[in-house]
């Protein structure tokens, strides 16, 4: 049986419409994790991309240093039709809508602090949206303790990382990819451990929106 | 009439199966396609493999190239391995030619995460002279037909293959620094005891799941997830990319399925590998 070894998240704070010629933006941080988020759309579609019955996500992931390789085209897709489950796409058809991800700092669990910097950049351009969607990062350690929004080094060091994103409504996973070699057991403790943090994940959008709108009235 | 049915409501006509436990092609909803495996299929190659599923439906060949090259500066003493995916036009009417798609993409990055996770090639046992000299595996998939679940036809032909590859040994010359192969001795493997098996599947109208989607079950479906196992169970990549939402029981299900369905597939190649020495 493992057991939670670090069941805190680490802290997490949010901007915005940081961005002022977007439709929608935000600064997503988890501990000194940073990713920046801008979302465009619904826009004009390139023709070889449009679909007559939705609209079509576009993910551009841009790394810190270098030119985005196959990993990041891969992280995209995976980005992608995450986002593409939770928005209403079908609200849109034949046109376009672009998310434009810029890693800023990265201290480990960059996916799921991706994902929840494409949330909460789908929130404030007001992109009609079925549910909400929040990512947790979790790292089994070699002598098999599950540990929560990992930084880098625990990462590194732990035998396997899993990142699972959870929908607001039903809870369920909407998302889910590993890497190392972990047990189905420890799958399972993963994911529970992670469905219970995503409450406080979705408990923060909820603060923030509130702040956001408070501000604006 | 049935045709027409099928062309006018393809949902509905998938929908009236499903939930009667049934699949259009007779299989039930748990059920795999037939898997045919031959491996060292080309010569020329220093191992390769060729899987069809369900009669020649998706048919992926695999061919592993190894080359001498100078190690990684951060890994001087690890060979590495580059796996590509290619999916031509000629696999399937969808596809266009031109660069690869992200589908391809996507699935040689999954492939590149199954071997590194997995660790089915000792990485360390490529190595021919620390810092100096290393073996490079390029392992190129070629899908030559395109009848859904690309994703286990891959890795069975990628796993496959690279259990095949055999590399010649490497004498260097210390006075004068010349790399020779040593044709004389035995040729050894490079795969690792690991045995990744992937098995996907795929859930239709938000709740019946099903193994081993076709391409028009791959259409219709709300998502896919793909699993990985080992031989003791252990698994090395659970991939699902958007689609509907899953429960932690429907996603058991498919890791306990995939184990079973990773005993058989194991067992096959083995069969195969076996035959093709004696």
């Amino acid at each position: 049986m493992s057991c939670l070894k670090q069941s805190n998240l680490r802290g997490f704070a949010c901007e915005q419409s940081c961005l002022t010629r977007s439709d929608g933006s935000a600064t997503f941080n988890q501990g000194e994790t940073t990713v920046l988020a801008a979302v465009y759309g619904p826009v004009e579609v390139k023709l070889s991309k449009e679909h007559v019955e939705k609209a079509a996500v576009d993910v551009i992931y841009k790394p810190k240093v270098g030119i985005p390789g196959c990993k990041e085209k891969a992280t995209e897709q995976l980005i992608k039709s995450t986002c593409e489950t939770v928005l209403l796409v079908a609200l849109h058809p034949r046109t376009a809508v672009v998310i434009v991800l810029q890693e800023m700092q990265n201290t480990g669990s960059l996916l799921s602090c991706c994902i929840n910097a494409c949330c909460q950049a789908l929130m404030d351009a007001g992109i009609n949206m079925r549910c909400l969607v929040c990512a947790v990062t979790t790292t089994v350690d070699q002598e098999g303790h599950i540990i929560l929004d990992p930084t880098s080094k625990q990462e590194e060091d732990g035998k396997a990382v899993l990142t699972f994103a959870f929908d607001s409504k039903t809870n369920g996973v909407i998302m889910t990819t590993t890497s190392g070699i972990y047990s189905s057991q420890e799958y399972q403790e993963c994911l529970l451990s992670a469905q219970h943090a995503s409450a406080k994940i979705f408990e923060f959008y909820r603060d923030s929106i509130l702040k956001k709108l408070s501000r604006v009235s | 009439m049935a045709d027409v049915f099928k062309k006018v409501e393809p949902a509905e006509y998938y929908r009236r199966h499903l939930t009667h436990d049934a699949r259009p092609d007779g299989r039930q909803l748990l059920a795999f396609r037939d898997v045919v495996v031959s491996v060292g299929t080309i010569g020329t190659a220093d191992g390769s493999a060729l899987v069809r599923l369900g009669g020649g439906g998706t048919t992926v060949v695999c061919g592993v190239k190894a080359e001498l090259a100078s190690p990684r500066p951060d890994t001087p003493a690890r060979g590495y391995v580059v796996p590509n995916v290619e999916l031509p036009a000629l696999c399937a009417a969808t596809l266009r030619p031109g660069p690869p798609t992200a589908l391809a993409q996507t699935l040689s990055q999954a492939m590149a995460d199954l071997i590194e996770n997995s660790g089915c090639v000792d990485a360390g046992a490529l190595c021919v002279s620390p810092g100096r000299l290393v073996w490079a595996l390029h392992v190129d998939a070629v899908c030559l037909a395109h009848n859904g679940n690309l994703a286990d036809a891959c890795a069975a032909a990628v796993v496959a293959a690279l259990r095949d590859t055999t590399l010649p040994a490497i004498t260097i010359d210390d006075e004068t620094g010349r790399v020779r192969v040593d044709s004389g001795r035995e040729r050894a493997p490079v795969a690792a005891s690991a045995f990744p098996v992937a098995a996907s599947f795929a859930k239709f109208d938000n709740d019946i799941l099903f193994a081993d989607p076709t391409a028009e079950e791959e259409a219709l479906a709300t998502a896919t997830v793909t699993v990985a196992t080992l031989e003791d169970g252990s698994l090395c990549l659970l991939h699902k990319a958007g689609g509907s939402a899953m429960t932690e029981k429907e996603l058991q299900q498919c890791v306990d399925r995939a184990q079973v369905r990773g005993a058989e597939l194991r067992h096959l190649v083995n069969k195969v590998a076996a035959s093709k020495e004696c």
